[in-house]
């Protein structure tokens, strides 16, 4: 409501353009994109802070980044405030020169100061990701010297190890790192938060659109940046929270919204009959997995885990259940990803399965849970996997849950199986070969808990091998070690990767220009418009 | 609360009576929350939900998830937690949601009132029609008119609002297209006036948006119709139960052989007692719909009450859950009052 009194303006405007509608033209106006989307994600508008789906795609197109990748192509990184950058020799310290005569939405202009501000900010607020900039060896103590102005377009980062450069530039082409207005974070600080309660809920960038109000669980408005330099088509975006996936449909179908971004499969078969409406899809950095808790005596058994590949029907979800959502992938990085894996060696053999079993000696099968959450697709691929397990003699028993409560005992270890998505933290493949293919220590108070950890998996020498391949500078042979860690999880691992995550979204015809990245962050709207 | 009555029934002062309902009132209120709050709040924490999951997300560092816990006070034993609860909601800071960044206050003034809205149209609809059709099922009983307000109440009742909501949008929204879509009000007009009272259709007619309101009222008609439909089942079936009563005693025999209008016998002297258990059903079926139509709220994208909590609960955001809770149980309360003073308006013998 603080915020209304900034709408006035915008509002006689859009009340001009109302009167030229009748009451019951349902068509949003000409220069406004409305998207119909679960946004009940959003806790925070700070980009120090937001790490959640709908939240990312915000910041995506309120901030801008150092550096950032292209959509087509992620291997190019190209500067985004930064006009170029160089590496020194020892790999450790990397200069950044920043454009000039850029300003942000408020007018500010945009200098190595707020880009230092920014990132030594999201080192000190020390959120959830933070820790994507703190890897480099950053903390609230020594941030300060370890990232430094040293011009008034010019900043220097330097890391504690000489990383593998693709590394270093991918964590900083993450949301976390997004330049945020020092003046005017400065003047809304109270009591030394860095204004992390006014920027909660408030905007102080430079991307093409700025966010004018946030009503959580109900809207999100967005308005072109005067102050952009390529100029956003779009007056302003808005994003609807619209819960139920049918009342999406209706809306896109009745025109009352121009992108459904929630349809499950059958309601995207039903409207691409539409003549009104198309539907785009961009594979995702997530995949969809079973973890297999090695504290379950059968499933620490290696012939039970080739076994349980075995028994999936890969093709049947990606066709079925999951059709146009996802596609069939096996190895942990994503498609898309220096060294990804793209085969897909195991399909549904029950007959390989049997005889796994049996040399486990399992012949007549074992019991075991899956903790499923009870979204829709979830328990439709977990019942999929449940008739093919019984095939081999598994008696698979669903535990049905709420998300966060099946997370809960994830996290605890406490289940047998669970299934569910993971989505890469950045674009490198450290992010995932991190988290599946190192375990640091599989005690129960175990500092850092990976997801090898949460299925109780100690990966032996892959840990070091993912420590190493962190360092290698050489981006084939980089490519390589990836390459090798995701074969031995493939192997032998406790993760059945089975999906690549897509993201699909129905579009009314005219609607052009809504580019869908590999992560949220790079969901665009900045050249969006209407014809 | 209908013995309470009796026992003040009898010769006693107005205005004795009001003073001795306002203690009471107050008495009730304290005690009915504070059993609320602990009951919720203990629920709360035995719930196997971690709630520092839905700020901090699935990927927190160790230290950053073990500084939540702390911020939240989920460090602390039970009892301790409890009382410091208490102790801030007694002065009005009832903390904030976690999901929203919002003093869970603030968020209740945000989706109440949308919730409100909704439920006083709903229940307002509801009696009008269904208090009538009950009446007229009493005195035709087993006539065809009888079924088919049979047939009605029982519809009600069984099938699922949701998908009711759902055929209901794609007949008149999507087919049709009389009435407007999901959500309170469209885009085009949602800046156009300036939340007062939060209730959409009061503040534009105060502020003169006649399209902003034609468009609210195109907006809240069907989800009403739909919650009105479910309270018109359930009023219609009492109110058909309560007149069979009246109908039955003695007093209606002898208006008739004095030659009153059957009119004036079923509206004015029947339906006049019949009248007063009803104000009960109708409070309850209220109440039953100010505590947020989940479903409902969900197919119409409607940001109430309803969801508000559904989501709070799913991510253990327990302050949310229990401010939502105190909400709730103090309209509950102040209905029952409400229908006790209408008691004495309406029977005579309880003064």
């Amino acid at each position: 409501m603080k915020r209304l009194p900034k709408f006035l303006l915008s509002a006689a405007m859009i009340a001009t353009m109302a009167t030229s509608f009748n009451a019951v033209q349902a068509a949003t106006p000409p220069d406004t994109l409305v998207h119909a989307w679960q946004i009940d994600d959003i806790i925070s508008l700070d980009p120090a802070e937001i790490f959640e789906f709908s939240s990312s795609e915000i910041a995506g197109n309120t901030y801008e980044r150092l550096i950032n990748y292209d959509v087509k192509d992620v291997s190019k990184i190209y500067g985004e405030v930064a006009e170029s950058w160089t590496v020194s020799d020892d790999g450790k310290t990397y200069t950044f020169k920043i454009r000039q005569n850029k300003k942000f939405a408020s007018g500010n202009p945009l200098t190595a100061e707020d880009v230092v501000f920014s990132l030594q900010r999201a080192v000190i607020l020390d959120k959830s990701p933070a820790f994507i900039l703190g890897q480099f060896g950053f903390d609230k103590n020594n941030v300060k010297d370890k990232i430094k102005q040293t011009g008034p377009y010019e900043l220097t980062i330097e890391v504690d190890k000489p990383y593998a450069p693709t590394f270093v530039l991918y964590c900083l082409t993450s949301t976390v790192a997004s330049v945020v207005d020092k003046k005017l974070v400065t003047q809304n600080e109270k009591d030394g938060d860095l204004g992390y309660n006014w920027l909660k809920t408030h905007y102080a960038g430079s991307g093409p659109f700025t966010i004018r109000d946030w009503k959580a669980n109900e809207v999100v408005v967005l308005e072109r940046n005067p102050n952009f330099e390529k100029k956003a088509p779009l007056a302003r975006v808005i994003y609807r929270h619209i819960k139920e996936t049918a009342t999406q449909r209706l809306l896109l179908e009745k025109g009352d919204v121009d992108i459904a971004r929630n349809l499950n499969p059958e309601e995207i078969a039903a409207v691409s009959k539409n003549p009104d409406i198309k539907v785009d899809s961009a594979p995702k950095g997530t995949v969809w997995y079973l973890g297999l808790n090695q504290k379950n005596p059968n499933l620490a058994k290696p012939e039970v885990r080739k076994a349980l590949k075995y028994l999936v029907d890969y093709a049947a979800i990606a066709d079925t259940i999951m059709k146009s959502k996802g596609e069939v992938h096996q190895a942990f990085l994503p498609r898309g990803y220096l060294g990804a894996i793209n085969d897909t060696p195991y399909k549904l053999d029950v007959a390989k399965a049997k005889e796994l079993l049996a040399q486990a000696g399992l012949k007549d099968g074992f019991s075991v849970t899956m903790d499923t959450t009870s979204r829709p697709e979830t328990t439709g691929i977990a019942q999929a996997i449940q008739s093919t397990f019984a095939q081999a003699g598994v008696k698979l028993e669903l535990i049905p849950g709420d998300n966060k409560q099946t997370l809960t005992k994830y996290r605890a270890r406490q289940h047998d199986i669970y299934i569910g998505e993971w989505g890469s933290d950045y674009q490198d493949p450290n992010s995932n070969a991190d988290t599946f293919a190192a375990n640091d220590d599989n005690s129960d108070n175990a500092k850092s808990k990976p997801l090898a950890w949460r299925n109780s998996w100690d990966p032996g020498p892959l840990t070091a091998k993912t420590r190493a391949a962190v360092m290698e500078r050489d981006a084939e042979k980089r490519a390589q070690m990836y390459k090798e860690l995701q074969q031995a999880v493939l192997d032998d691992g406790p993760f059945v990767v089975f999906l690549q995550k897509i993201e699909v979204a129905a579009e009314r015809k005219n609607v052009d220009g809504f580019v869908m990245g590999p992560s949220f962050d790079t969901n665009s709207v900045a050249q969006a418009k209407k014809n | 609360m209908a013995s309470s009555i009796a026992n003040g029934g009898g010769g006693h002062s107005a205005l004795r009576f009001y003073l001795t309902k306002t203690a009471q009132f107050v008495l009730v209120l304290a005690t009915t929350l504070l059993g609320l709050v602990a009951v919720t709040f203990f629920i709360g924490r035995i719930v196997p939900v971690d709630p520092v999951l839905a700020i901090v997300g699935d990927r927190a560092p160790p230290q950053v998830y073990a500084r939540v816990r702390e911020e939240l006070g989920l460090d602390l034993p039970l009892i301790q937690q409890f009382w410091v609860y208490l102790k801030k909601a007694v002065t009005g800071d009832f903390g904030n949601s976690v999901l929203t960044t919002n003093p869970v206050m603030t968020d209740i003034a945000n989706t109440f009132p949308a919730t409100f809205e909704l439920a006083t149209l709903g229940t307002l609809i509801g009696s009008i029609i269904g208090i009538p059709l009950g009446v007229l099922a009493a005195v035709k009983r087993g006539s065809l008119i009888d079924q088919v307000v049979r047939f009605i109440g029982l519809a009600g009742y069984s099938i699922p609002i949701f998908w009711l909501g759902l055929m209901g949008l794609l007949l008149f929204y999507a087919k049709l297209g009389w009435v407007a879509g999901p959500g309170r009000i469209d885009v085009t007009y949602s800046y156009l006036y300036t939340p007062v009272t939060g209730i959409v259709l009061i503040d534009t007619a105060m502020q003169g948006q006649w399209d902003a309101f034609w468009d609210a009222v195109s907006h809240i008609i069907l989800p009403a119709c739909l919650l009105g439909y479910f309270s018109l089942a359930y009023i219609s079936r009492m109110t058909r139960s309560f007149m069979l009563n009246e109908l039955a005693q003695e007093y209606v025999i002898a208006a008739r052989v004095k030659g009153l209008s059957e009119m004036r016998v079923i509206w004015r002297h029947a339906l006049r007692n019949a009248a007063v258990p009803l104000v009960t059903v109708i409070a309850l079926s209220y109440a039953n719909l100010l505590e947020g139509s989940v479903l409902t709220e969900t197919v119409f994208a409607w940001p109430g009450l309803g969801q508000y909590i559904t989501n709070s609960l799913q991510n253990a955001d327990m302050n949310a859950v229990l401010g939502g809770t105190l909400v709730i149980g103090a309209a509950f309360v102040l209905l029952n009052l409400v229908s006790d003073l209408l008691y004495r308006l309406l029977d005579p013998r309880t003064r």
